[in-house]
C-alpha cells in the first residue's frame, strides 16, 4: 500500500506542475499579474511537498526493506547499514531520478516562497517555465522509469548495493551534485522567463545570482568530494580520472563559474546581457547533458543503450525539446535584448568577458571529448579518450584563465590603463618567475607544465590577495571576500595537484612479514597481516608500521575486503595525513612464498587539492550570505519607505 | 567603441573561441585517442605500435603467471578468434580473475605480446567494458 502511496503522490505532484504551468502562464499574461501571484506561489509549494513526500515514501520502503518494491530487491539487502539503506533509495537509477526531480520542485518552491526582488509578470514566467522542466521529468518517471514498480512474487531478500558505493562519503555525493545540478535549473527558468517578457536587466540579474551561486557551491562541494572519494576508494592514488562520470560534474561547473562571472557584470555594471542569458540557458543543458550520461546507461554501452532504449531516448528527447526550446527562444528574442553598458579593452568587464571566454573553450574542449568516443562508437570505431587529450588541450588554455584569474579583480570597472595593471601585478609576477626558476632546478628541469602550474598558483595567490591590500578590512563587503577566498582556493588547489605531480613517490614490491620498503622519507615495516570482521563484510588487514627517521612510528592498516552480497573483493587503502602530505598504503594479494604485494605512495601537499576546493566553495558560502544580508536590508529600507 | 560594434566584437570573440576549442581538440584527437583493439583485430595484421592503446577481452583461464618479484604477472588475453599474451607489474584490480572480462591500456611490442600499464576490470555483475559488449554484441547480431 505504501508503495502505491508515494506513486499517487508523484501523480498528484505532476497534476500541481501542470496547474503551475498554466497558471503562471495566464499570469504572465494578465494585465494585473499580482492577483494571481499568491495561488501560484501556493501550487508550487504544494507541488513540492508531493514530490518531497514521494521521495520520503522511497526512503521508508528502502529503511524498512521492503522486498515487494522491485526497487528494493535489486538494490538493497535486509542486512545492509542503516545509513547505506537510506542511500540505497538514490543509489540506483529510478530513485536517483525521484531525487532529481524532488530537488527541482523544492527549488520551484524557493523560488516562489522567497524571490522579492523581480516584476510580477517576470516571476509567474519564472514559475511555468520551472513547472514545464519538472513535468518532464516526471512523465520519465510515470512512463520510463517507474520507482515504485512492485515485484511479485517478492523475494526473500535483496541483491545488495555495490560495495564501493557503500561509502559514507559516496552516500551524500549525488544529493550534492543534484543540488549543484537543479539550482541551474532555476537561472534557466529565470533566463527563460526573462526572455519572454522582455525583462532583462541588472533586478533580474541580482534575483538570479544567489541561485547560481548556490548551485556552484554544491557543484564545488560535489566535484571536491567525488574526488576524494575516487582518491581513497579505487586505490590507484589518482584524483581525477578524466572519465565521462567525472567530466559530466565538471562541464556544468565550468558553465556555472561562466555565469557566475557575467552575472555580476550583469548585476553590477549592467553589461554583457544576451551573453548571460546564453550561458544560463548553456549551463542547465550541460547539468542535463551530464544527467544523461550518468542516466541513460550510454557509457556503459552504446550496445546496451540500442537494446533497451527507451529511458536513454527519452532522457534524449526532454534534453532535445528544453534546450531546442530554449536556444530557440534565444534565438528569436536576443535581438530584442537592448544593449547594456560598454567597456574599454582594459576594464574589469574585459577581464571577465576572458574568463567566460575561455572557460567556454575549456568547456567545449571537455565536451568534444566526453561525446567523441560515443559518437565514434555509435559510427562502430571503438576508441577512447583518456588523460593525455586533456591535459594536452585543457591544461594550458587553464594556464591562461589562472593569469587572467590573478589580472582581473586588480582592474577597475568601465575603463583602467596597461600600465597601472602591469605595476600592480609586478610583485605577483616576480614571485611566479622566481618560483618557477626555483622548482625547475629543483626538479632536475623535467615536466615544465606541472612546474609552471605551480609557479602559476604562487603568483595566484599573491595576486588573490591584493585586491584587500589598503581596504579598511572591517568595512569591505563580504562578497569580496569570497572572491579573494574563493581565488586564493583555486592557487591552492593547483599548487596540490601541481606537487602531487611533480614530487609523488610510489613503490611496488611483494613483502614478506618483518621486512620493511622505504617511500619517499619513509621507512615501511609490514608488520603481520590479520582476518578481520566488519558489520557485512570480512577482510584481511595489513599492519604497517610507518616511521620517519627517527620520529614516533604509526601504523596503516590497509584491508582486502570481502562482502558477500553481491559476492564482491574491495580493496581499502588505508592513508595517513601529515602536514607536508599522505602516505597512501594498498594491500595487494598475498602469494604461495608468504609474501603480500604492498602499494606505497608518498604524496608530498597532495591534501592541498581538496582543501582549495573546500575555500572555493567558502568563498561562494561568503558571497552567497553576503548578498543574502545586502538583499533583507534593501527590502527593509523599501518597507520602511512605503510606510 | 559603439554599443553596436562591441556586442558584434563579442559575438565573432564567442564564435573564435568555439571554433578555437572545437580545432585544438580536433588536432589532439588525431594523436591521443586510444583505439580499442580484441586479439582478433590484429592478428595477421600490422601492430599499431608506439602509441597508448586498450586491449579488451577474457582473460584466458590457467593462462595467469605470477612473477617472482611477486608483483609482475603475465596471462593471455582472448576473443575467441585470437590470443593475445599481456605482461602487467602492479596490484590487479579486485575483479581480475581467469574467465573474466578484462580491459588493458598499454602498448604492444613488436614481438606481438602487448605491455600493460594499467588494468581495468568489470565494475560490477552488471558491468561489461563497453568495447566488449560491443564485441560480443557483435558475434551475437551475426547470428541473428
Amino acid at each position: 500500500m505504501i508503495a502505491e502511496a508515494g506513486l499517487a503522490a508523484l501523480w498528484l505532484a505532476t497534476a500541481f506542475a501542470i496547474a503551475q504551468l498554466l497558471l503562471g502562464a495566464a499570469a504572465a499574461r494578465a494585465a494585473d499579474p499580482v492577483v494571481l501571484l499568491p495561488g501560484l506561489r501556493k501550487i508550487a509549494l504544494v507541488q513540492a511537498v508531493f514530490a518531497l513526500a514521494a521521495f520520503l515514501v522511497l526512503i521508508w520502503l528502502f529503511v524498512t526493506s521492503d522486498m515487494s518494491v522491485l526497487l528494493v530487491a535489486e538494490n538493497s539487502h535486509s542486512q545492509k547499514p542503516m545509513l547505506y539503506k537510506i542511500a540505497g533509495a538514490w543509489g540506483n537509477h529510478e530513485g536517483s531520478m525521484l531525487l532529481w526531480v524532488t530537488v527541482l520542485a523544492l527549488a520551484g518552491a524557493g523560488v516562489a516562497l522567497f524571490e522579492r526582488r523581480l516584476v510580477a509578470g517576470t516571476l509567474s514566467a519564472t514559475l511555468a517555465a520551472q513547472a514545464t522542466i519538472a513535468i518532464g521529468f516526471y512523465a520519465f518517471l510515470a512512463f520510463a522509469s517507474n520507482p515504485f514498480a512492485r515485484l511479485n512474487p517478492a523475494p526473500a531478500d535483496g541483491q545488495g548495493l555495490n560495495p564501493l558505493l557503500q561509502d559514507p562519503g559516496l552516500a551524500f555525493h549525488p544529493p550534492t551534485l543534484y543540488l549543484g545540478y537543479v539550482g541551474l535549473s532555476v537561472a534557466f527558468s529565470f533566463a527563460v522567463a526573462a526572455l519572454l517578457m522582455r525583462d532583462v536587466g541588472p533586478a533580474f540579474a541580482k534575483a538570479m545570482r544567489p541561485w547560481v551561486l548556490g548551485a556552484w557551491i554544491f557543484l564545488t562541494i560535489g566535484i571536491t568530494a567525488g574526488s576524494y572519494w575516487a582518491y581513497y576508494e579505487l586505490g590507484w592514488g589518482g584524483w581525477w580520472f578524466w572519465d565521462p562520470v567525472e567530466n559530466a560534474s565538471l562541464m556544468p561547473w565550468l558553465a556555472a563559474t561562466a555565469l557566475l562571472h557575467s552575472v555580476n557584470v550583469l548585476a553590477t555594471r549592467d553589461g554583457l546581457r544576451a551573453w548571460t542569458l546564453m550561458l544560463a540557458v548553456v549551463a542547465f543543458s550541460m547539468s542535463m547533458v551530464g544527467t544523461f550520461l550518468v542516466r541513460s546507461g550510454i557509457l556503459v554501452s552504446v550496445h546496451a543503450f540500442a537494446v533497451d532504449p527507451t529511458r536513454g531516448s527519452f532522457l534524449l528527447a526532454l534534453l532535445g525539446l528544453y534546450i531546442g526550446g530554449a536556444l530557440a527562444l534565444f534565438g528569436a528574442r536576443v535581438g530584442t535584448v537592448t544593449q547594456g553598458a560598454t567597456f574599454q579593452l582594459i576594464s574589469r568587464e574585459a577581464a571577465l568577458v576572458l574568463n567566460n571566454l575561455l572557460l567556454s573553450v575549456i568547456l567545449g574542449v571537455v565536451l568534444i571529448g566526453t561525446l567523441y568516443p560515443l559518437v565514434a562508437q555509435a559510427m562502430g570505431v571503438q576508441l577512447s579518450i583518456g588523460a593525455p587529450f586533456f591535459e594536452k588541450t585543457a591544461v594550458p588554455i587553464a594556464l591562461f584563465l589562472v593569469a587572467g584569474t590573478a589580472a582581473g579583480p586588480l582592474l577597475r570597472w568601465r575603463k583602467d590603463t596597461a600600465q597601472a595593471l602591469l605595476s600592480r601585478l609586478t610583485i605577483p609576477v616576480a614571485i611566479t618567475g622566481i618560483a618557477f626558476a626555483l622548482f625547475f632546478a629543483m626538479t632536475g628541469f623535467g615536466s615544465p607544465i606541472a612546474v609552471l602550474v605551480l609557479a602559476f598558483a604562487f603568483g595566484l595567490a599573491a595576486a588573490s590577495i591584493a585586491p584587500l591590500w589598503k581596504r579598511k578590512l572591517r568595512r569591505t563587503p563580504l562578497p569580496i571576500y569570497g572572491m579573494v577566498v574563493a581565488h586564493l582556493g583555486i592557487a591552492v588547489s593547483l599548487a596540490g595537484m601541481a606537487a602531487d605531480t611533480l614530487f609523488k613517490q610510489e613503490r611496488l614490491a611483494a613483502v614478506a612479514i618483518g621486512d620493511n620498503l622505504a617511500v619517499g622519507p619513509f621507512k615501511v615495516t609490514l608488520v603481520e597481516v590479520r582476518p578481520t570482521l566488519g558489520p557485512n563484510w570480512s577482510a584481511m588487514e595489513a599492519r604497517l608500521q610507518v616511521q620517519r627517521g627517527t620520529a614516533e612510528p604509526f601504523e596503516l592498516l590497509p584491508q582486502q575486503r570481502f562482502f558477500a552480497n553481491p559476492p564482491t573483493n574491495t580493496s581499502e587503502a588505508a592513508i595517513a595525513t601529515l602536514w607536508d602530505g599522505q602516505v597512501y598504503s594498498v594491500l595487494g594479494a598475498g602469494d604461495a612464498a608468504g609474501r603480500w604485494q604492498l602499494r606505497l605512495w608518498w604524496k608530498p601537499f597532495v591534501t592541498l587539492i581538496w582543501a582549495g576546493g573546500g575555500l572555493i566553495a567558502l568563498g561562494g558560502l561568503l558571497s552567497l550570505v553576503g548578498r543574502i544580508v545586502r538583499a533583507r536590508r534593501d527590502a527593509r529600507t523599501l518597507e520602511e519607505e512605503w510606510v | 567603441m559603439k554599443a553596436k560594434h562591441q556586442r558584434l566584437t563579442l559575438a565573432l570573440l564567442a564564435v573564435a573561441a568555439i571554433v578555437g576549442a572545437a580545432l585544438l581538440a580536433l588536432s589532439a584527437l588525431k594523436d591521443q585517442a586510444a583505439f580499442f583493439y580484441a586479439p582478433g583485430d590484429v592478428a595477421g595484421k600490422p601492430l599499431p605500435l608506439g602509441k597508448a592503446v586498450r586491449l579488451g577481452g577474457m582473460v584466458q583461464t590457467g593462462s595467469v603467471v605470477r612473477a617472482r618479484d611477486g608483483v609482475s604477472i603475465g596471462f593471455r588475453v582472448t576473443d575467441g578468434k585470437a590470443v593475445v599474451p599481456v605482461r602487467f607489474r602492479g596490484v590487479t584490480p579486485d575483479l581480475f580473475r581467469e574467465g573474466s572480462g578484462v580491459v588493458a591500456e598499454g602498448q604492444f611490442q613488436p614481438d606481438g605480446s602487448f605491455t600493460a600499464d594499467n588494468l581495468l576490470a568489470k565494475h560490477d555483475e552488471r558491468y561489461m567494458p563497453p568495447q566488449m559488449a560491443g564485441k560480443m554484441h557483435k558475434s551475437e547480431s551475426l547470428e541473428q
